[in-house]
Parts: structure tokens; sequence; C-alpha cells
């Protein structure tokens, strides 16, 4: 398939299903230049061979039709073309992709979880498509574990006045390398809810994005991470607002500890002249508890119309406050204890939008665990 | 004046030739003051006579560096402990602007510095009941427990919690830094009887710091300190309030200058 480019803007001009449309990143690139390169085993040149395996299993609520499809499915690459050489690589190198659909107006009675299980050396490649059909609602989970290289591409459905909340924890092992497109297209009217959470794996470069095909999309976008000694964690959103009176809202939060801890946080924001009506804002912030972490946030607004109804970001970066601190300890709270309050406080605006109380919960105990290293 | 002279087990907190340096500006120039269970004092000066600083180095603040003396309670340096360890040895600092710590609501933030101070978690039915007699006591709405500490408090708000936390922590020693400073009279009333339920026992001091002698008139001082350019220039009792109220702190400023 040849070249699709969208002129109308200077970002994200180019998406293609050959990775060969691509040239191999240097790292000089804008979209390549904050991830290491070398540490990505192959998956952005081509060497990465597919020797590995992710093992997907899925634990469907039972309204949801759950299929292993072959790569000439014709819902596959359907919602979304490639958007740089790695994903186009994954659409390209995948043997099998898992589609989970959940029929017209269907309501899931419980959330749909998708494991993915790395077991070790080699790199694999995955695809996986969730489809709601018009006013369907369903909570999805995915889950990353193990040891892994891995590339993938996911691409969310979300039909007319359908509601789709998708939570992904990336819990890899400590030497995991994951690279991940997430992009959903959004129908008339449809609610989509994503919270990534990232807390293992060596690297991990995920890339959330949305696309609203008619008016009244609603989609909210949460992150949260927390990158330790030498870990890079990247994560790069587009909303592309190419329909009126759409919204869209991005927060994420990280922390960073250790010796070359390393996030990445690019939020990229068109609003295109159609785009009339649009309400959008995007925050990032870092809070960086140790020397020797680095945190790059980069918020993009390009506005292409005057007739936005909001458009704002915000993006900051700083150590835990010493009068936060002082006020607990002030009130006999040790150190360590004090700062364990101030991060979990950091982030407890976030974990109280995940709404499924055992997953918060779990989530929550993750995130206390990376404190405890 | 309350009976002082009287033998007591109480605690006593010895603040001996305290020199205070922020960055390299030295503000406090050699401090001496020793309040005793039962007695509350009171420390009244002009802006910028280092009342905040006195307050502010004794509870350990780093942005305070101390170049000379010793903070004594009960004979233990206070200025050789952490800001927590001096907490738990019974220090406690009420504070003119308390910071918002976005994401602790109120009722975790009490149930971990009950437990940091007693040693010990409170029993969670106990601890429910202590809380709301306090908030009820200060006119605290219920629903403040649930609150991100400090975060959208009123000024009003803000000094009723510090009391509900002296209340609840029952400190040896505490030291009021501004309390009345941005209070309505209602607001001044309640947080006084606060102040005065916490000293009745008689085992607790209280150093007060003010500006006004507004709150003196709810709070009533057994001693009272003048503060001028980093020191004591004058000590008396009650009456030298009195005599601020009268002829405000220009004869002190004028004589430090």
């Amino acid at each position: 398939m040849g070249l699709e480019t969208k002129p109308l803007s200077s970002l994200h001009a180019k998406s293609s299903y050959d990775p060969a449309d691509f040239e191999v990143p240097t790292g000089r690139e804008e979209e390549w230049r904050f991830t290491p390169l070398s540490r990505l085993k192959g998956l952005h040149d081509g060497t990465a061979a597919a020797s590995g395996n992710v093992l997907v299993t899925v634990d469907a609520a039972p309204e949801a039709v759950v299929e292993t499809a072959g790569r000439g499915d014709a819902r596959i690459g359907a919602a979304y073309v490639p958007a740089d050489r790695v994903s186009a690589q994954a659409y390209a190198s995948f043997e099998k992709a898992t589609v989970v659909t959940f029929p017209r107006e269907a309501v899931a009675s419980e959330p749909t979880v998708i494991t993915f299980t790395g077991s070790g050396e080699g790199a694999a490649f995955g695809h996986t498509v969730v489809v709601l059909e018009p006013m369907a609602e369903a909570v999805v989970v995915l889950e990353h574990t193990g040891s892994a290289v891995y590339a993938d591409n996911v691409e969310f459905v979300v039909g007319d006045g359908a509601t789709l909340k998708v939570v992904s924890l990336q819990d890899w092992a400590d030497d995991a390398v994951h690279v991940s497109h997430h992009h959903a297209r959004l129908g008339r009217d449809a609610t989509f809810r994503s919270f990534a959470v990232t807390l293992g794996g060596d690297l991990v470069r995920l890339s959330p994005s949305v696309a609203y095909t008619a008016p009244g999309g609603d989609a909210d976008l949460t992150g949260l991470y927390f990158a330790d000694a030498g870990q890079h964690l990247e994560h790069r959103l587009l909303v592309d607002h190419s329909q009126p009176n759409c919204k869209s809202n991005v927060v994420y939060k990280g922390a960073l500890q250790g010796e070359g801890a390393h996030a990445v946080w690019i939020g990229d924001v068109i609003i295109r002249v159609e785009a009339e009506g649009t309400d959008t804002y995007e925050l990032n912030r870092n809070l960086l508890l140790t020397d020797g972490a680095r945190a790059d946030s980069v918020p993009n607004l390009e506005i292409l119309t005057g007739e936005v109804a909001g458009a704002g970001h915000a993006s900051a970066s700083g150590r835990l406050d010493d009068e936060h601190i002082f006020y607990l300890q002030a009130r006999g709270i040790p150190f360590d204890e004090a700062r364990r309050l101030v991060i979990r406080g950091f982030f407890a605006q976030l974990l109280e939008k995940i709404e499924l109380p055992e997953l918060r919960e779990r989530v929550f105990a993750r995130v206390e665990a990376e404190l405890e290293r | 004046m309350s009976d002082s002279s009287r033998v007591r087990s109480g605690s006593t907190l010895e603040i001996r030739d305290l020199q205070v340096a922020v960055e390299d500006k030295q503000i406090l120039r050699g401090v001496n003051l020793t309040v005793k269970a039962g007695e509350t004092h009171a420390i009244m000066g002009p802006n910028g006579s280092g009342k905040s600083t006195l307050a502010y180095a004794i509870a350990g603040h780093p942005k305070y560096t101390i170049t000379g003396g010793q903070v004594l309670l009960d004979g233990v340096d206070l200025l050789e402990l952490s800001v927590d360890e001096r907490a738990r040895a019974g220090l406690f600092l009420a504070m003119q602007y308390p910071v918002e710590v976005p994401g602790v609501s109120v009722s975790n933030f009490l149930r971990s510095a009950v437990t940091a101070v007693n040693g010990e978690a409170p029993k969670l039915r106990q601890f429910a009941k202590d809380l709301k007699a306090g908030m009820d006591a200060l006119s605290i709405d219920a629903a403040f427990a649930q609150r991100n500490l400090n975060e959208g408090f009123s000024g009003g708000e803000k000094k009723r919690h510090e009391i509900l936390q002296l209340e609840l922590l029952k400190p040896k020693i505490a030291v009021l830094d501004e309390t009345d400073s941005g209070l309505d009279v209602d607001a001044l009333r309640v947080v006084s009887e606060g102040i005065n339920r916490f000293r009745a026992s008689g085992e607790t001091g209280v150093l007060l710091i003010t500006h006004y002698t507004r709150i003196l008139r709810y709070v009533k001082p057994d001693f009272v300190h003048v503060f001028a350019a980093g020191r004591v220039v004058e000590e008396g009792g009650p009456e030298l309030a009195d005599k601020l109220e009268a002829e405000g702190y220009e004869a002190y400023t004028k004589a430090s200058a």
C-alpha cells in the first residue's frame, strides 16, 4: 500500500502499512530523538527476528465476541494506518490478530481482560482490534507482563453513541521492550476513556492516538507512570480533531527516581479547520524524586480554526515540594512516610478515575510497591 | 496570671541565645526565653522583627540556619532532632500559612499524624469519635475530613484546622504563629476557645506570636515579650500588651534602627 499524507498539518504527516515507506530512524528525527534506539533490539530497523512469543489470552465478558483473525481480515487496519516505522513493522509482521467485538447496544456486564504475557528471548509482533458497535458499552483491560521484545498496534473502533473504557497496564519485567500504538476512532457521540499505567520494562514507548469520524466524540486519556533507575518510559499522544464539536482531555502524570530514569511525554493536539467547537485540554506533570532522573515534556497544540470552545495545555516538572514535606513532618510524620503521602496524593486524583475498585486497588498497590523500591 | 509558681512535673521549653540566619542574613540575634507548662507567653513585635523566624527555626524549617544557641525541651536539644522528631518530642507549630497538599485527605493526614505522635495507630472508632468532637468544638463541617489538606480552605478554615490538630496531637509546647491573622471576630473566638481548651490542663505551655493585641483579649497571656530586630527588647506581664495597644511599636523600631 502506498503512502498517505495529511498535508493540512505539519504534525504526523506520514502514515503507511509498509515499513519500507519509512526511513530507518537515526535518532535525529523529531519523533525519535528522545528514544534510545540501541535499546529497541532491532524493532526499528528490521533486524529484530520474530522468534519470540507473547501469549495473548482473553477473559471476555459474556456479551463480547472474541475471534482470532488472519492477516487478510478486513477489520484489521480499517481504523488505523501505522504512523511510524515500528508500528508499520508490527503491522507487517504479526501473524494473528485478536478481534473483540461488542455487538450493537450490548452493555458488557463485566470487564474484558486481554492479557499479553511475554516469555523471554526474541521479538514478537501483535495486533488487536476492539470494536464497539453503535450504542454498545464495555470496559477492556489490557495487561502486559513478562519478558518480551514486543511491537504491536491496537485499534479501538468506538461506534456511534458507544462507550469504551480501556485500562492498559504495562507491568513488564525489567528487561522488556515494548513499542505500541493505541488508536481510537470515535463515531458520532462516542465516548472513549483510556487509562494507561506504565510501570515495568526497560523501554516502553506507547503512542495513544484519537481520531473522530463524526461530531460529538468525547475522549479522555489519562496516564500514570513511574520510572525507576535506567528505565525509559515514553508516551506520545496525538489527538486529531477533524470534526466539529468534539472534546478531548489528556492528563498524564509521572514520577521518576534513580539514575537514568527517563520519562518522555509528547502531547500533540491538532484542531483542523473543520473542527469548529472543539474543546481540548492536555496536561503533563512529572515529579523528579531523585537526582539523575530526567523528564522531557513537550505539549504541541496546533490550531487551524478560530472557532474553538476551549484549547489549552500545561506541562510542569519539578521536585517534591519542601513545604509539603515540612508540613507533614512538623506533625510528627517521618520523612519517608511524608514523602509517600505526598506522592500518593500526586497520583490520587488520577487513580480515582479508575472506576473498577478491584483494578484501582491493584494499580494503587503496584504504585506503592514502586515507592518501596 | 496563672499559678506558675506552683511546683509541677510539666514540660519546659528553654530557648538559649538562639541565633538564626536566612541565607546570609542574620535574623535572630540571641533570643532567650523560657516557657513552662501552664504558662502562656505572647511574643509581639513589628513586621520583620523575626517573630516567625523564631517559630520556624524552633520547628526546624530547612530554610533557616541555626548559627548559635540551643532550644531545649525538657533538657533535650530540639536543634539536634529532625523536624518530625521534634514534633514527636512534643513540639507543635500552628502555622500562619498552612500549605495545601493535593491528594492527601484531611482525615488520612490527621490519622497519620496522630499515629506518628502517639507511636501507635489509634483505634478507628475512638479516632472517629475524637475527630468528630474536635471538629464540632471548632464548628468545622463534617465534610471537611474528606477534603484535600488545606486545599481551597478559607483563611478561617485553615486556622481552625491548625487548632484541631493542636487538640488532637496534645503537644507539650505549642507555638502559634499569627493564628489570629485573617480571622473575623467569630472565627477568632472559636479558635481562641480551642487554644484555651488546650491550655486548660495546665500541663502545656503556649508561645503565642502575634502582631496585634486582639487575640490577647480571648487568650490571656501570663507574660508578654516585645521583639525587635531579632531579639527580645522588653518583657512584662499582660499590662505590656495594653501599652503596645495604646502606643504601638514605634518606640521599639526607632530604638533598634
